[in-house]
């Protein structure tokens, strides 16, 4: 059994105690993140008041009258906000891990499978038309959530097949309906009665958290946790549906199941997502392949870190969307492109990924 | 353990790929599956390691329907090596062959040591372990290929159900892995284009045309100029091996 043990201490036993190495510092950096991202801002705040005024928040503590209009910023709106960035952005890189073993194609991101367009539809029609005005603020979320979910489901009834849900045809089902998602919003879009709504949608389109407030927060939250937890308890299982589905087969999995699963457990989380920041590109795509490249593809590192990278950039994303400009607010896809176009075609060139996994 | 096809048929997209097949592999046996292309080997191995369901008759293993057993239990006597098939994912060797261990714990605990040296012994008797932290898409397709086959017997299993899998060896690993299969006390269940080597590798051979079993028996019995000719439409001249006395082929073009 001993030499057993330390012949095969170095590969696996190493890259474990790395893991743990790895996840501390993250932790960190993401605390330190947050904390900067929540000071800084159109109007700075210097970090020892930045740390009172979260310290009085949470431990039921006062601040002088004179600060009170700082401590609303801090409290009332960077915190939830930066909050939001962190969980969105933990959430899209989870779902992209997922989503890229779901369908074998380390090109796809949560967006592939119409997800996005199938909310824009929901949320443009609100915009435009006033759809579920009865729900007040949360009408928009709602719309988005509803338009996502539909979209799956449709993406899943066409590319449903005899021999199963094959990974290639998922793939271009979601492709093709997203142009059709998107071809139906920009006639919403057009026939809109309010001239202002091309440009909402637009920008709700590229991602934003200027909406993000306390209320918006723990739903988002949980659901991320709660992917992350599940999609970890079962990470062997998506190494298997990795190497393909015949190999599955025999190693006892049934592929077709576990991808439908994935795809219902993806449509959700992403759809949630959405309706909280739009639809923020790139993340899901680019964070799974920079874990990837630092630890290698099993899924068990992959998902202990990518949604501690995704959450730090997303977080310094933000700023940089509401910083870079201000007062005027940069969509966040327009800096996640600029970030992730590179990546994707870097990505696109090396051999070994080829389209289809095949 | 022993396979048996009983009166296995498999209907795919209109087409009958096997049709009212039977055949029985006994425990410890070496069954090969020779034919020429499209007359269901693979169709047939499939629904051994159960990629596919047949749709009339029954896989039998140990007497028991295969249907009837969780896939994950069945997975733990009955390990395959099929085809290549694509990764876009750049696993570890040693992740790869870890992952064979899948079908006998269930969710996510960590590996234990014993079955971290199930892991190792696999690797080394594919003759992988030297590679165990290479990134699988690094590999040459021989490689890759021993890589599955480690995985296979990482799983431990008594059955083992190959698909071509000499396809991309140099004939030193060909050689290495045919004589490892007859070493093992493994029923193996084998699809081959080279008849040579099924002759042999195999305890006896199973001759499938159109889906069909054409011919059933030890490779002296069954590959004859006659047989070879209703099967593949080519007619070899046959001769034995100086040393063996095990049947070979040859063709004239």
């Amino acid at each position: 059994m001993t030499t057993s043990e330390t012949q095969s201490a170095l590969p696996v036993s190493g890259r474990e105690r790395g893991l743990i190495t790895a996840v501390l510092p993250l932790v960190v950096v993401l605390a330190g993140s947050i904390l900067i991202g929540i000071a800084l801002g159109p109007t700075p705040v210097p970090l020892p008041e930045t740390v009172r005024y979260l310290v009085a928040a949470i431990t039921g503590g006062s601040v002088d009258a004179g600060e009170a209009s700082g401590y609303a910023i801090i409290w009332q709106v960077r915190t939830p906000r930066v909050l939001l960035a962190a969980v969105v952005g933990a959430g899209l890189s989870v779902v992209g891990v997922a989503i890229q073993a779901t369908v074998r194609n380390a090109l796809a991101d949560p967006f592939i499978l119409g997800v996005s367009s199938g909310a824009s539809v929901g949320a443009s029609a609100v915009v435009s038309f006033g759809l579920f005005a009865g729900l007040g603020v949360y009408a928009l979320s709602t719309a988005a959530l509803l338009g996502a979910l539909g979209a799956s489901a449709l993406v899943y009834l066409a590319a449903r097949g005899k021999s199963g849900l094959t990974p290639l045809r998922l793939v271009l089902t979601g492709v093709a309906l997203a142009y059709g998602f998107q071809a139906l919003m920009s006639a919403i879009v057009f026939f809109a009665p309010f001239s202002d709504s091309a440009r909402t949608v637009l920008f709700w389109l590229m991602g934003s958290l200027g909406s993000a407030t306390w209320s918006s927060l723990p739903l988002a939250a949980a659901t991320v946790a709660l992917a992350t937890v599940l999609l970890l308890r079962n990470c062997r299982a998506l190494d298997v549906l990795a190497l393909g589905d015949e190999t599955a087969a025999g190693l006892g999995m049934d592929a077709t199941a576990v991808r439908k699963r994935l795809f219902l457990f993806t449509a959700i989380v992403t759809g949630c997502l959405v309706a909280v920041s739009g639809a923020v590109g790139f993340v899901g795509l680019v964070i799974p392949h920079l874990v990837r490249l630092l630890v290698g593809a099993n899924h068990r590192r992959v998902l202990t870190l990518a949604p501690l990278i995704g959450a730090i950039f997303l977080v310094w994303v933000d700023l940089a969307s509401r910083t870079l400009f201000a007062p005027r607010e940069l969509p966040l896809g327009v800096i996640t492109a600029l970030i992730g176009v590179p990546v994707f075609i870097t990505l696109l060139r090396r051999r070994g990924y080829l389209f289809g996994g095949r | 353990m022993s396979i048996a096809f009983d009166a296995v048929s498999v209907r795919l997209a209109g087409a009958e790929l096997v049709h009212d097949l039977n055949v029985k592999a006994e425990e410890g046996e070496v069954l090969g599956f020779v034919g020429p292309n499209g007359s269901g080997k693979s169709t047939a191995l499939r629904c051994v390691y159960r990629a596919l369901r047949p749709s009339g008759g029954a896989v039998l293993l140990d007497g028991t329907d295969l249907a009837v057993l969780d896939p994950r239990t069945s997975a733990r006597s009955i390990a395959a090596v099929p085809q290549e098939s694509g990764n876009d994912l750049d696993f570890t060797v040693a992740e790869v062959v870890e992952l064979g261990r899948f079908p006998h714990h269930r969710g996510n605990r960590p590996m234990t040591a014993e079955e971290r040296a199930v892991r190792d012994e696999a690797m080394l008797r594919a003759d992988v372990a030297h590679l165990a932290d290479r990134g699988v898409l690094s590999l040459s397709g021989g490689e890759r290929q021993r890589v599955v086959l480690a995985r296979a017997f990482a799983q431990r299993p008594r059955v083992l159900v190959l698909d071509e899998p000499t396809n991309h060896l140099d004939i030193h690993h060909q050689l290495q892995l045919l004589r490892q299969l007859r070493a093992e006390s493994l029923t193996v269940l084998i699809a081959m284009h080279d008849l040579n080597l099924a002759a042999a590798t195999c305890d006896r051979l199973a001759v499938l045309a159109r889906g069909t079993v054409l011919h059933l028996g030890p490779p002296a019995e069954v590959l004859t100029p006659e047989v070879i000719n209703e099967a593949f439409g080519v007619t070899p001249s046959v001769v034995h091996h100086p040393r063996t006395g095990v049947p070979q082929l040859h063709y004239d073009i």
